[in-house]
């Protein structure tokens, strides 16, 4: 079942400029000017029920105004976008009562108010019914191990702590859709390991849908089977991690160390990355030349003390695709 | 405890905190006794005068002095200046939060900025009625002491006109946290605001006081309900029809500006924009 639909998406903004310098100032009391920025332009893709979707993109790729513009934040210029069949701007109540945002950069908690207070109003402000919403933040305070932090305000709390909460206060009202714009910045790694497998279980035992940006490809090979990526406002890729890495960067890397000088090698569908005095990076194409095959070749002709293969890290695959599509930041 | 509706949670959690600045309370406190006595004695100069030249004054000295300590006590029921968390919320781009509640904006900001007004009047007020209303006849000062209503009548018509002009103020207050909208700092349109929230409500010179020509115009205009009005009821220089015209007028402007600032909200969320992140 589609639970989010989007269909030729645009925004654009209008941003004011204005020339460097004093002059530049005065001109500007005078005559603003307005530069036009197209954050999205014709975005189109469907997502189904209980799929975690990971957004990908450069900063500035339009990530967060397509997580806006769905959470029922910000209106599109043009386009169609259907959450659950509802218009998130256009039916804003309804919809939000159905959907938690989390953006990792802001708090939706109130700083100065203990965690439970906080929890407190979001009941009053949601409409729970007192018994369901006790029992949800229950659970959700122990899978999110917050028990000892519910009378701290939230001022006091680390990131990581923090971020539990957020997310808790996200779900206490049960959305069926949760969006998450970079939910793991700057947490350290305990941390970011716990909100991936509490983001995993969600959409796996309960079948929520999830829509997650990120920076951290690690959170895309940890949660999400499908990945968008987004590049001057628009879609330029759509599926799995390891269909982009195949497109785009598909060659292995092979790390041989000799047992005496290193040899120099020359191969079909082989070069040579990097080579130090007994140690050599070999970059190969597996189409050309198989990993068994490459390293049948090297052993039989050379001593070695150690040899192992590596894929590029994704970090990498994503840099070169971003680069492909001229897609880094203006 | 028992749930709340989503406004009056908001209202009760921003009441709550904010009874929790005590000390700003008792500071401001001590401003508005210093300015209060300053004024009561420009007053009993100017009445002084005023009773050797024979020109008859709209307002009785003693019922000018209980309008000018009521004004005192309710210097923060005046609307001069934004919101501050809802300024910073437009300013930060928290205000993003706000729309991902599934109730009205305008409702939940109006229940915020009225939590924290009337928990900024209430200990203020408490204060200046014991100073002035108890401290000072004690110390025989009872010519400049605050009076007790003129009568019953005027106590009750007092209550309701006071409950009307905290809802005017915060539907004031409501235009001027809109205005943040579009403006996103709230400092401009607070510096354009208070010398003229000061002027026309009358806490600045009380409103029978300008020339005979003006005074219609001052009666009938919006601020006139936020203290003017509900004063003159309590030191019964407003009564019978006069004073349920005046407050028939404080409710049709509350009425009229929730109404204008609904519309200008929603128009100003069709153009928002959140930068960043």
């Amino acid at each position: 079942m589609v639970q989010i639909l989007v269909e030729e998406l645009s925004k654009s903004y209008r941003i004011a400029e204005r020339e460097p310098g004093f002059l530049g100032a005065l001109r500007g009391i005078t005559h603003r000017r307005w530069r036009t920025v197209q954050a999205l332009k014709d975005v189109s893709f469907s997502l189904e029920r209980g799929e975690i979707l990971g957004f990908i993109g450069p900063n500035g790729a339009g990530k967060s105004t397509t997580i806006k513009i769905l959470s029922g934040i910000l209106r599109p210029d043009s386009g169609r976008v259907e959450v659950a069949g509802l218009v998130p701007y256009v039916d804003r109540i309804r919809h939000v009562g159905r959907i938690g945002v989390v953006f990792g950069q802001r708090t939706q908690l109130w700083w100065d108010l203990p965690v439970i207070e906080g929890f407190d109003l979001l009941r009053d402000i949601y409409r729970l019914d007192p018994h369901v919403y006790r029992r949800k933040r229950d659970q959700l305070v122990s899978m999110l191990r917050l028990d000892r932090l519910l009378d701290q305000p939230v001022r006091q709390l680390s990131l990581g702590q923090r971020m539990r909460a957020e997310l808790a206060a996200a779900l206490l009202h049960e959305p069926s859709i949760l969006f998450l714009d970079e939910p793991t910045i700057g947490l350290d790694a305990p941390s970011k390991l716990a909100v991936r497998e509490f983001i995993k279980n969600l959409s796996q035992q309960q079948g929520v849908t999830v829509l997650l940006t990120t920076h951290d490809m690690h959170d895309i090979e940890a949660m999400a089977e499908r990945v968008i990526v987004i590049g001057n406002g628009q879609v330029l890729a759509d599926g799995s991690l390891a269909a982009l890495r195949a497109t785009v960067l598909a060659e292995r890397r092979l790390f041989v160390e000799f047992a005496g000088d290193a040899p120099n090698l020359v191969l079909p569908g082989v070069h040579v990355r990097g080579q130090n005095r007994r140690s050599v990076e070999l970059a190969f194409d597996p189409r050309i030349i198989g990993a068994p095959e490459l390293i049948a070749t090297i052993t039989a002709n050379h001593a070695i003390e150690d040899i192992h293969v590596e894929q590029p890290a994704i970090e990498e695959v994503i840099a070169r695709f971003y680069d492909l599509h001229d897609a880094g930041e203006v | 405890m028992s749930a709340y509706s989503p406004y009056l949670a908001a209202f009760t959690s921003r009441f709550l905190l904010m009874m929790q600045y005590r000390s700003a309370a008792l500071a401001s406190f001590l401003t508005q006794c210093w300015f209060g006595l300053v004024r009561v004695m420009v007053l009993a100069a100017f009445y002084k005068g005023a009773a050797q030249s024979d020109s008859t004054l709209p307002l009785s000295f003693a019922q000018a002095v209980t309008y000018t300590w009521l004004a005192q006590g309710l210097l923060a029921l005046l609307p001069w200046a934004a919101d501050p968390d809802i300024a910073a919320a437009m300013r930060t781009g928290a205000v993003g939060h706000d729309r991902l509640r599934p109730v009205d904006t305008y409702n939940l900001w109006y229940a915020c900025t009225a939590g924290r007004m009337i928990a900024r009047i209430l200990p203020r007020l408490l204060l200046m009625v014991l100073a002035a209303g108890v401290v000072l006849p004690l110390i025989g000062k009872e010519e400049l002491a605050w009076a007790p209503p003129s009568g019953t009548a005027a106590a009750m018509l007092f209550a309701l006109s006071l409950t009307v002009a905290v809802a005017l103020s915060c539907a004031v207050v409501m235009l001027i946290n809109i205005t943040v909208v579009s403006t996103l700092n709230e400092r401009g349109v607070n510096t354009l605001v208070v010398p003229v929230v000061f002027i026309l409500s009358g806490a600045l010179l009380p409103l029978p006081f300008y020339p005979d020509m003006a005074r219609l115009a001052l009666f009938i205009q919006p601020l006139a309900g936020v203290l003017d009005i509900p004063s003159r009821i309590y030191s019964g220089a407003l009564t019978g029809p006069m004073a349920w015209i005046g407050i028939s007028l404080q409710v049709l402007w509350t009425f009229t500006l929730v109404v204008a600032g609904k519309k200008w909200l929603s128009y100003g969320m069709q153009r928002l924009e959140v930068q960043g992140g």
